[in-house]
């Protein structure tokens, strides 16, 4: 059943448009791929001439809130919280790349890899929002 | 000029993340609930991505050189191994729970949430784990 009362089709293209626009911009100036995950675990093993870019890029995600009207709620607690962002930190590090480096960059490259990445991905989070809301 | 090229990326980058909806981890496991009330807003955000994305890799691949000097350094790799398969199952795991990947997560950093300062620094934790073992991993391969 589709959720029509918080679909947003228009906003969530627009946003999208946003991003596509953000992450050509990175690689046609700078060369380089907007994968975030990619971006800051590259900072745990610093090359003097690559640390620049990524703070910089790093420094724009932070700064973005400021338009940003009301902040959405953050629904899980506390200790759900860290055990996923330690899944989503170790995960994000063996499978070379997130949301972005594989589902935004890797498929507007055509990789197979990404593509495998990010079916993989969307799968195990269907599957634990099914088990999590429906089955626990 | 490359790191205020990469600032305006990151900057366009996060307002494209609170527009779409990517921010809000309630929105996120709306969409990944198919199973419920499903939210499908959130391919439409891959969508408009990959509709600007794939001419700018097209075009990117046609270049030695970015714009503002450098080589262009795209991804080489072709090979589907279990690392990748498994890491991405991981990371897609603790998606579902939180709903934050890392853009969304640090955006939210950026406007103060207590509760993502904690995710964040988790994430930040995995990331040197990782980076702890593959080190280990390299002096006694």
């Amino acid at each position: 059943m589709i959720d029509w009362a918080h679909f947003t089709p228009w906003t969530s293209l627009a946003g999208g448009v946003l991003i596509g626009a953000a992450a050509a911009m990175l690689v046609l100036l700078n060369g380089r791929v907007a994968g975030i995950s990619g971006i800051v675990g590259g900072l745990f093993t610093p090359r003097a001439a690559d640390v620049a870019w990524r703070v910089a890029f790093v420094l724009g995600l932070l700064v973005a809130p400021v338009f940003m009207k009301g902040y959405p709620r953050i629904e899980a607690g506390f200790g759900t919280l860290l055990l996923a962002g330690l899944l989503v930190g170790l995960g994000t590090s063996y499978g070379s790349g997130c949301t972005s480096g594989h589902g935004v960059c890797g498929l507007s490259r055509l990789s197979p890899r990404s593509l495998v990445a990010t079916a993989a991905f969307m799968a195990a989070g269907m599957a634990t929002v099914f088990v999590a809301r429906h089955l626990a | 000029m490359s790191a205020l090229a990469a600032f305006a990326a990151g900057l366009v980058f996060g307002i494209g993340l609170i527009l779409s909806g990517m921010t809000d981890p309630g929105k996120v496991i709306g969409f990944l609930d198919i199973a419920g009330n499903w939210d499908p807003s959130l391919a439409f955000v891959m969508a408009g991505a990959i509709a600007v994305g794939v001419f700018a890799f097209a075009l990117a691949r046609r270049r030695a050189q970015a714009f503002f000097g450098g080589a262009m350094r795209l991804p080489a790799r072709r090979d589907i191994d279990l690392r990748l398969i498994a890491g991405a199952v991981v990371f897609g795991i603790g998606w579902g729970l939180a709903g934050f990947c890392p853009g969304p997560a640090l955006v939210s950093l950026g406007s103060g949430q207590d509760k993502a300062v904690v995710f964040v620094i988790a994430m930040l934790a995995g990331m040197l784990l990782y980076t702890a073992a593959e080190r280990l991993g390299g002096e006694n391969p």
